[in-house]
């Protein structure tokens, strides 16, 4: 089966890099999946999980919190701030991470920022749900 | 002349200070792999960030609609100085050298009339500059309590330094920070952060001839993207300071302890000399009485 190139860079290291089958991103207007021979698309990211399937493992999931992807011939890169790979997550993590949202939206007296930041939460409160813990 | 005992204080007190230098230079060794390493592992992102940026701003005319963080504000009145520099001392140049870059730049700013802003980040820039311009120095970022720099650190200075240019608080602003290049060899570096500075020539070539989809529009994407920029600049030039500082630690507590080496050596001359000294006209004494009699 055809594959793809597939890197998530987060700023302090690099994540992930090698060859997947597929790859679903939490695209800023609704998840997309990426599969080999993808137009050449730009997205920015929402928080969400970023799914990767390959031949060794289906489905590895890492949490991004906003992010840039690009997806060219030569493969798909996402620019994530925040990255975590599904092993590394606690609910301990996300909620601070909702806290830490909150306390930004809070600071805040932009309409704009407090919507953005409302997204925010709504969407780490929903990756906390499909988690399950 | 000192006497004997003044001489062996000396020298063990030299020999301590051999000690402690020899033990930093290794500690600089250890972290400075450390921050080499940290370094290493944040380029991509930049780079990437950097080929994404110049892949984007290419198809955009910059017109007065485009976001002020690429266009800048149409004014060049007031600068803000981003000084990084390291929170200790004892690391050679490295300290002065980064300040003396930002005074030169700031005093022909003020020569040419112009405002300017000092954001310090780390102690050491603040001490240097605070003589020179007190007034002018708007804030220090204290990272003494930072570890290792991660990239947390770098958006909390990025989001201070956006808060101001949302306000209107400057038009140009400058980072101040050492590239590292080797262990002897740090290079202060100014790098204007905004407006953006995009070089025209993008290095990713297969990403020019595709015709991408813009998910939302091109002028969103570059406005989510721009700030964020200013964040990656300034981790950047966080970990390039950081292990620069190790660098510069290294290379100088190296020379201390030569040094240090040297001067045991010629105090031990000097001490073994008047020992001996001291010996013989003791014998001399001895002799010269048992002749009298």
């Amino acid at each position: 089966m055809a594959t793809l190139h597939f890197e998530l860079v987060a700023p302090e290291r690099v994540l992930f890099s090698g060859e997947v089958e597929a790859v679903m991103l939490p695209g800023s207007e609704g998840d997309m999946t990426v599969l080999p021979g993808h137009a050449p698309v730009m997205s920015t990211l929402r928080a969400g999980f970023v799914v990767v399937t390959s031949h060794k493992d289906q489905g590895s999931r890492v949490l991004v919190r906003g992010g840039f992807a690009e997806i060219n011939p030569a493969g798909v890169i996402v620019l994530a701030e925040r990255a975590t790979p599904l092993e590394e997550l606690t609910p301990e993590l996300i909620d601070r991470e909702i806290l830490e949202a909150e306390t930004q939206r809070d600071g805040s007296a932009d309409y704009e920022a407090r919507e953005a930041a409302n997204a925010m939460i709504a969407q780490l409160r929903e990756a906390r749900e499909t988690l399950k813990f | 002349m000192p006497s004997l005992k003044d001489l062996r204080n000396r020298i063990a007190s030299v020999k301590a200070t051999q000690k402690i230098t020899k033990a930093m230079q290794m500690v600089a060794a250890a972290k400075l792999r450390r921050a080499q390493l940290a370094a290493e592992a944040a380029r991509p992102f930049a780079e990437r960030m950097t080929a994404v940026m110049a892949n984007l701003s290419g198809g955009i005319t910059i017109g007065p609609e485009s976001p002020r963080l690429l266009a800048g504000t149409g004014q060049d009145r007031t600068h803000l100085l981003i000084v990084c520099t390291a929170e200790r001392g004892l690391c050679g140049a490295f300290n002065s050298s980064i300040s003396r870059l930002a005074r030169e730049h700031a005093v022909r700013l003020m020569g040419q009339g112009k405002t300017v802003k000092i954001l310090c980040v780390g102690k050491k820039g603040h001490d240097v500059l605070r003589r020179q311009f007190g007034q002018q120095i708007i804030d220090l970022v204290d990272l003494r309590a930072v570890k290792q720099i991660g990239y947390g650190e770098a958006e909390m200075v990025a989001s201070k330094v956006l808060n101001l240019f949302e306000a209107g608080e400057f038009d140009v602003a400058t980072l101040f920070f050492s590239r590292f290049r080797s262990v002897i060899q740090q290079i202060p570096t100014a790098q204007q952060i905004i407006p953006v500075e995009l070089g025209t020539g993008t290095s990713d070539v297969t990403a020019n001839e595709a015709v991408y989809e813009y998910e939302p529009d091109e002028n969103e994407i570059l406005a989510s993207l721009l700030p964020r920029n200013v964040a990656v600049q300034v981790f950047r030039a966080l970990l390039e300071n950081a292990a620069s500082e190790q660098g510069a630690r290294m290379s100088a507590m190296d020379s201390a302890t030569r040094n240090a080496g040297d001067m045991i050596k010629k105090q031990t001359q000097i001490y073994n000399r008047s020992r001996q000294a001291m010996i013989t006209k003791e014998l001399i004494e001895i002799i010269s009485g048992a002749e009298a009699l």
